[in-house]
């Protein structure tokens, strides 16, 4: 059953990723894994910017995900740099570099341990520009974070704690759900004047290939995405469960004849609610799915919005398909996350209700 | 033959190598053993005949007694000075003799900082401002540092820090619309009273969390390190805040990425409520610096000169060696934690008033300045009008 779980998840991640249009007129492409998009924007990023530095943890070998190989050899000791194992000191370090208007980005190993670094994001870098009257800012930082399940990872390798700082004005969150998103995602975030904070779904680092521009292009941010149109239901999710939800929607198509909107939400802060909202009026059914907990969650603001603002439109109560309010156990991964057949059921109940 | 058997020592008997193998181990250079190892593995050279530790973590010799080290509190670092608790030089070789001009900046610096500080203090009590802290005692470590630095240093401060502001010439009048949170203010009334924040003069606004400026002053000056730009960065805490995680966090990272740094550290007696002996059990905050391997000294904070001498030769040796100096200023904070506390509840009266009269930075470089005939009574007098009028009038004008 496990093998049957992980063959699914690797073969829908492969079956196409949907944006194919977005190549149009950016040059040459090379097919690259999401580990190679990343480090593909940051190569952009440092040849455009001489102002640009990495550094975290073990980014200068090249990362514990490949994320930065090369880049240390192409750019110097200078510009790809380790730091001591500490990710206060990473974060408040990179808010630093970025108050004297250099380019900071900084790698948190995991999503997991972003946590010390908590404070110096929430008390410091989102509220650097508003509390000095704009005197002073740090908008030219950039966290990256590898993030949610990975099949093995458990309770401090699998967390996508987006919710956490979706409660913290002055920051933007921003999660890819491909390669190609990724490096127009990262290249955005790092473009962007305000601290941005950009997680990759670990899973599809390797997992994830497609063909992606090797020059620099960008994909705006907090413009959610319609990745597939339709008229009954709107489907939203981010990073990995967007491929989920899309496999969802076919389910629905072919046994039920349900046609389902699917919507890629890319930014998590500040959110696109026209674009979510535009298509529940449309269909007047709303499911949201993420692996985060249910409580609390990401979803829970979704449907609080919307419920607000389509309140009339809606023909069922809106629908959260998400993690248990619980850690992130080892051995019961398959059962812990909101996979096709949690959301199909969800999808099911809604209709009929 | 002996080589031969301390070979077998170290390698065991079963692998004796012969006279080849042993010339092989002498040169673990460009060719034998080293070629088989990665790349990366440099560090140390193995393997070795002397029996020296060859651990990558710390070079230090074999010791076979077990002895625990004693952290050194009785007898600590000794406090370093210029003058003496009057106010005379007590080596002449560490005079920096200053001109007239500029020691004079010194002392109306902190005497109008002193003044302003009183009309503020007021201002809260009368509720025109919603809360204040004051600097009186600590007057000499803003003062003699930020005279140390060129004006475009970048500085961190932690809040106790607004003579390095005076110094600079931060008008009145800016210090006061901060606090009023009128429409003056450049902050433009987002934060409470004393969050000064100045571009124009390299003064980074002032938040409220504690030590949180520290590893961001270090990624500033690795910054400034890669543009060349010959700035050194300072960032001033409490003794207090240096218990923080971001102190830590940030000395470690400005030793390691070699950065353009002086850590100054208030060392006031108090956090608070709290004094230093529920605060560390250590040698102070100077004590901490050699572990994380930083140029470290602890000075008399309320003699100018000496805070003055240490931060000027921290930033000549910080900036052209590209490494951080720690500076620990050893004061007394005369006056309460803020408007919000009062300090009797906790200290005595008597102790508070040994550091105001006996051992306080303004009269000490008053006396200096006295001895010196580059001031006197009379002066004294008119300056404290005018410094007195110029302070209330820029609260009045503030506050309307």
């Amino acid at each position: 059953m496990m093998d049957d779980v992980i063959n699914q998840s690797v073969l829908w991640i492969q079956a196409g990723l949907g944006t194919k249009m977005g190549l149009q007129d950016k040059g040459q492409t090379q097919k690259m894994n999401l580990f190679q998009a990343v480090t593909s924007a940051l190569d952009n990023s440092l040849a455009k910017d001489p102002t640009a530095v990495i550094f975290g943890e073990d980014v200068a070998f090249g990362g514990v995900f490949r994320c930065t190989v090369g880049l240390r050899d192409k750019y110097g000791k200078d510009r790809v740099f380790n730091t001591p194992l500490c990710e206060q000191g990473i974060v408040g370090f990179g808010i630093g570099i970025a108050v004297t208007g250099a380019t900071a980005i900084a790698e948190i190993q995991f999503a997991d341990y972003i946590f010390p670094a908590f404070d110096q994001i929430v008390n410091e870098a989102a509220k650097y520009r508003y509390r000095s009257g704009d005197l002073f800012n740090c908008g030219s930082l950039t966290i990256r974070a590898p993030w949610g399940c990975v099949g093995h990872g458990a309770l401090y390798h699998s967390q996508s704690p987006e919710a956490f700082f979706a409660h913290c004005p002055g920051i933007k969150v921003v999660v890819p759900r491909s390669p190609f998103q990724a490096k127009g995602l990262l290249l955005s975030c790092i473009e962007d004047k305000n601290p941005c904070i950009f997680f990759e779904p670990k899973i599809l680092y390797r997992a994830a290939v497609e063909q992606v521009p090797v020059e620099p292009y960008s994909i705006p941010l907090s413009q959610a995405e319609v990745i597939q149109e339709g008229s009954d239901v709107t489907l939203v999710a981010w990073g990995t469960q967007v491929h989920v939800i899309r496999e969802v929607a076919s389910m629905a198509q072919e046994k039920l004849g349900v046609s389902c909107e699917v919507i890629d939400l890319r930014t998590i802060l500040p959110w696109d609610m026209d674009t979510v909202c535009k298509s529940v009026i449309k269909t007047g059914r709303l499911l949201i799915s993420h692996e985060a907990p249910l409580t609390g969650g990401f979803a829970s603001e979704i449907s609080s919005t919307v419920q607000e603002e389509c309140f009339l439109n809606l023909e069922a109560p809106i629908s959260r398909v998400c993690g248990y309010d619980t850690p992130f156990p080892h051995i019961f991964e398959p059962f812990y996350i909101p996979d096709k057949w949690k959301c199909y059921d969800a999808l099911r109940k809604m209709i009929n209700y | 033959m002996a080589v031969a058997a301390a070979a077998a020592r170290v390698w065991g008997s079963s692998r004796g190598l012969g006279q080849a193998g042993l010339l092989l181990l002498r040169r673990p250079g460009a060719r034998g053993l080293a070629r088989s190892l990665p790349q990366r593995q440099v560090q140390q050279h193995f393997p070795s005949l002397d029996d020296k530790p060859q651990f990558p973590g710390a070079s230090a010799e074999f010791v076979d007694k077990l002895e625990f080290i004693q952290p050194n509190v009785i007898s600590g670092i000794p406090v370093y000075r210029v003058m003496d608790r009057q106010g005379q030089i007590i080596n002449p070789s560490e005079d920096p003799h200053l001109p007239q001009e500029k020691v004079l900046k010194f002392y109306k610096s902190m005497t109008l900082l002193n003044t302003m500080d009183r009309i503020l203090y007021e201002s809260q009590r009368q509720g025109r401002i919603s809360f204040y802290m004051t600097n009186y005692g600590e007057e000499g470590t803003h003062v003699g540092s930020a005279a140390a630095l060129d004006n475009t240093d970048l500085v961190f401060g932690q809040y106790r820090e607004a003579g390095v502001l005076m110094y600079r010439d931060y008008p009145l009048e800016l210090f006061m619309a901060q606090c009023y949170g009128n429409s003056s203010d450049l902050g433009k009334g987002r934060q409470m009273p004393v969050h000064y924040g100045c571009k124009e003069r390299h003064f980074v606004t002032i938040s409220s969390p504690l030590a949180t400026q520290i590893p961001q002053a270090v990624g500033a000056a690795y910054a400034a390190k890669r543009a060349n730009a010959n700035r050194v960065v300072i960032c001033y805490f409490g003794e207090g805040a240096a218990s923080e995680g971001d102190a830590h966090a940030g000395f470690n990272f400005a030793a390691t990425l070699e950065c353009p740094i002086i850590f100054f550290c208030r060392n006031n007696g108090y956090a608070i409520s709290t004094p230093t002996s529920e605060q560390y059990r250590g040698d102070g905050i100077a004590a901490r610096g050699p572990g994380y391997g930083i140029m470290s000294i602890r000075v008399d904070g309320n003699d100018v000169f000496a805070v003055y001498n240490a931060t000027k030769e921290a930033r000549r040796r910080a900036v052209a060696e590209n490494q951080p100096f720690l500076i620990e200023a050893m004061t007394y904070r005369i006056g309460h934690h803020s408007t919000s506390d009062d300090s009797s509840a906790y200290r005595s009266v008597d102790e508070v008033n040994y550091w105001d009269k006996q051992d306080h930075p303004i009269s000490r470089l008053r006396h200096y300045l006295q001895s010196r005939g580059w001031w006197d009574e009379e002066q004294e007098k008119a300056w404290r009008k005018q410094s007195r009028k110029k302070a209330a009038w820029a609260g009045a004008s503030a506050g309307s």
